[in-house]
């Protein structure tokens, strides 16, 4: 049995070596991004039916993005929807046979991670400059510095843990079955895992949104605070 | 087979098992609480069910830890090179 924890390069691109999960990546971008483009390229005031599908998504996304964030998601539904979608698509891609999700693999997942964790930065400062996002770390009280500044480590690095368990988990286990029982018996647990992989989707863009929430609209409650203090 | 690989191996194994114990009590009290407000509030129980369902996977995540630790026990030990 292979290790689920380490991937083998199929081939070398100068020294560049290239494993399955990048060759999935990419096909997988290829797809998102022709997709888009062939749904652009289409645009009617009275949508057809595909446009109509392809408008629900997007505002299922808003929709999601204002009832968690509590802001108008304009500036960050390119970034959620992205980030659902690419994951959404790389998990349930083990449906196509032979195919093995990129996300099962440690690298995507710390790159998908790491996006994450710049992005709260890059909206933080954007939202309130460096001194407003600098300031969240200090937004209950200045005794807690450390423990956010720890928190924003490690919570990036449950982020990667969680996504990469459950799907190669799921993987893993369908191997093991497959290898103990016959053809058609791991099915079931198949269809486990195409449920496990929506809600995985779903929760790390959820919890993308949750963090950048907490970077850019911590100022308020602090502002709040201050005015609380002069008041009496 | 010497001793540390044996006590890997048994480790592994009860990370997986004694790890699962929590999860499964939080997930089962979670499924109660959910099914008693969609009992009361039927109205509701579309936002429960998918606040139930985000959750359920965070309270997951706990055992999926283990089972991350179980495979770095026995396919990435570092003591065992």
């Amino acid at each position: 049995m292979t290790s689920p924890l380490e991937s083998a390069a199929l081939f070398h691109l100068g020294p560049v070596p290239i494993t399955e999960a990048v060759i999935g990546t990419w096909a997988i971008m290829a797809v998102l991004v022709a997709g888009g483009m062939l749904i652009r390229r289409r645009l009617a005031l009275i949508p057809s039916a595909t446009q109509a599908a392809f408008e629900l998504i997007v505002d299922t996304v808003d929709s999601q993005i204002r009832d968690t964030m509590r802001v108008e998601p304009a500036p960050y539904r390119a970034f959620i929807g992205t980030l659902f979608a690419f994951i959404f698509v790389a998990n349930w891609s083990t449906l196509i046979p032979g195919v093995e999700p990129p996300t099962a693999h440690l690298e995507t997942d710390a790159a998908l991670a790491l996006v994450v964790f710049l992005a709260v930065i890059w909206f933080g400062i954007r939202a309130g400059g460096v001194g407003g996002y600098l300031a969240t770390f200090a937004s209950p009280s200045p005794i807690m510095i450390p423990l956010n500044f720890v928190e924003s480590l490690t919570r990036t690095f449950s982020m990667l843990v969680r996504l990469f368990g459950n799907v190669m988990s799921g993987v893993f286990m369908i191997g093991i079955v497959l290898s103990l029982a016959g053809l058609l018996v791991p099915i079931p647990l198949m269809a486990l895992d195409l449920l496990t992989g929506a809600v995985q989707a779903y929760i790390f863009a959820i919890l993308a949104m949750v963090f950048i929430a907490g970077a850019v609209g911590a100022e308020q409650p602090g502002a709040d605070t201050s005015s609380n203090r002069t008041a009496p | 087979m010497n001793w540390l690989a044996l006590v890997s191996i048994v480790s592994a194994a009860m990370a997986v098992s004694f790890g699962a114990i929590g999860p499964a009590l939080a997930e089962g009290r979670a499924v109660a609480a959910a099914m008693d407000a969609i009992a009361r509030q039927p109205e509701s129980a579309g936002t429960i069910s998918r606040t139930l369902f985000v959750g359920l996977a965070m309270i997951e995540t706990m055992a999926i830890y283990c089972l991350v630790i179980a495979l770095l026990l026995l396919f990435a030990n570092p003591l065992l090179k």
